[in-house]
């Protein structure tokens, strides 16, 4: 009895592990075919520039919103921080640094995994259980061209878009509380971040992030949809993971990029 | 497996029907004609061509010249009207000039009635509707064959009749070829030139509408008349009643 019941058990991990490593496999195959399909993307503009205002223009005002309230909350830390130090005029450098390393890409993200890719996941499993994409299949129009690939390009090329937005948006923030409410001279805090960020370490480093981050939360997103059960419980589910997944990756990738990047 | 030996011959510009009860496949078979599945042995010809043997290009081409295919749920795309959902094969397959174009879809749209809800939305439009949008949008390139996924079920009698007399009017105007999976009895017999009729992944019987209905065999008399009890048995398998009333809760989970 006990026995059958660890074998069950053990049976179902196995299962279970199995599954996992075939949709880690499917993942990547249509991963591939999704960038085989992207040079009709080009030829398609119109596709693209519909996807561009779903994913990105639409994404927009949360990403402003958190910006600037990061910036500020930032700036404020910093302060309380280093006023203890007599160093509070170094409190630029701190809210640029945290910013352009690791909060913009990080932060956006988190977000757009949040806001684009759980409405990429829903619309696409929505045109898979109302036999859309069938039908369009039917129609010699295959949906990994007309469908898939645009809103991939659009989400890859939105995101680090997306970032250096909210890079912009939270600087001026802490630039706001910095000089208006703690009365940090306004010279001080821009030629701080002039002479201490370096365009290469810390800016561009912030933007290969997102590019990542862009590509593998849109990844996730277009694939969840695709593979998703045509049922209502397989299509909620399916949004779930793309959030929680989506989210799961950009901490991880962070970490390995971060260690990769700045050499500790 | 749900197709076991399975053998089937359908014929060009005639209406062939395929009849059987939910969940015997009807939809799986069409699916493999269209080469969305792919089956494990066998092999489907369309025009001539190893349905599973082409390329994916070659398979995309066959569809957009012999094939076209009218869902249960009519499959319009939710975010472009009536009017962009019949041109979507148009502009997407043809170099035509849009002024064309625009003519070709009030035809189509003539052809199914439709010509005046052409500004609709599809959410706007009834089930009936839907799927006659759906055939427009299936003719637009006037496929050689048409294969319509129970296009009776769901629909009130008159959007019925509809639907019957369009099939019916293509085939014998366009001599276009149509396939109809569907187990409306007799709305498919009576546009249906050759009739078969499958069951457990078998063709139970096939032949003319007049021969099934003399048919001989009890399942399909069954099946033609829709009796609740006969060779199909009114209930599931099960033990007999009496052993499940006392046998307490536990039995139900057994």
């Amino acid at each position: 009895m006990i026995a059958d019941k660890v074998l069950n058990k053990l049976q179902q991990i196995g299962y279970k592990t199995l599954s996992r490593f075939n949709r880690v496999g499917r993942a990547s195959l249509f991963l591939w075919q999704v960038l085989l399909s992207l040079p009709y993307v080009i030829q398609r503009p119109r596709l693209l520039v519909r996807q561009l205002y779903y994913v990105g223009v639409q994404t927009l005002l949360i990403i402003l919103v958190a910006g600037l309230f990061v910036g500020m909350v930032l700036a404020l830390q910093a302060y309380i921080v280093l006023v203890d130090f007599g160093a509070e005029e170094s409190i630029s450098l701190m809210v640029s640094l945290s910013i352009l390393r690791e909060l913009g890409p990080v932060f956006t993200g988190l977000l757009f995994a949040g806001r684009a890719g759980s409405a990429l996941t829903a619309e696409i499993g929505l045109m898979k259980s109302t036999e859309q994409l069938s039908g369009m299949e039917m129609m010699a129009v295959n949906p990994m061209k007309y469908i898939i690939a645009p809103r991939f390009m659009a989400g890859v090329i939105a995101v680090p878009l997306l970032t250096s937005i909210f890079m912009a948006i939270a600087i001026l923030g802490g630039y706001f509380v910095a000089t208006e409410m703690l009365g940090i001279y306004e010279g001080v805090f821009w030629s701080q971040m002039q002479n201490n960020v370096d365009f290469y370490d810390d800016v561009i480093n912030g933007m290969i992030k997102s590019l990542v981050f862009g590509f593998v939360v849109v990844w996730i997103a277009v694939f969840e949809g695709h593979d998703c059960m045509p049922t209502s419980e397989g299509l909620g589910q399916a949004t779930t993971r793309t959030v929680v997944h989506g989210s799961l990756a950009v901490l991880g990738l962070d970490f390995i990029l971060t260690a990769l990047m700045f050499n500790v | 497996m749900i197709f076991d030996n399975i053998d089937m011959d359908i014929e060009r510009s005639k209406v062939t029907a395929i009849m059987g009860p939910s969940g015997s496949g009807k939809t799986t078979l069409l699916k493999l004609i269209g080469g969305q599945l792919k089956p494990d042995s066998g092999s489907v010809f369309v025009d001539g061509e190893n349905v599973h043997q082409l390329s994916q290009s070659a398979l995309y081409d066959l569809r957009r010249r012999t094939m076209g295919m009218l869902f249960q749920s009519g499959a319009l795309l939710t975010d472009l009207s009536v009017y962009d959902n019949v041109a979507f094969p148009l502009r997407e397959h043809t170099t035509l000039p849009e002024a064309a174009i625009h003519h070709l879809i009030l035809l189509k749209l003539e052809a199914v009635g439709l010509r005046g809800a052409r500004h609709l939305m599809p959410a706007e439009l009834s089930g009936g509707m839907a799927r006659r949008v759906a055939l427009a949008r299936a003719i637009a390139l006037d496929p050689q064959m048409i294969m319509f996924d129970e296009p009776f079920t769901g629909q009130d009698p008159i959007s019925m009749g509809v639907l019957v007399k369009l099939i019916h009017d293509m085939n014998q105007a366009l001599g276009m070829t149509a396939v109809v999976v569907s187990h409306d009895v007799n709305e498919t017999a009576s546009i249906s030139d050759y009739i078969y009729v499958i069951s457990d992944g078998k063709v139970v019987q096939s032949g003319s509408p007049e021969e099934l209905k003399h048919s001989d065999s009890a399942w399909v008399k069954q099946f033609l008349d829709g009796d609740a009890d006969g060779p199909v048995p009114f209930h599931y398998a099960a033990k007999p009643l009496i052993d499940d009333l006392m046998g307490g809760i536990k039995s139900v989970r057994s």
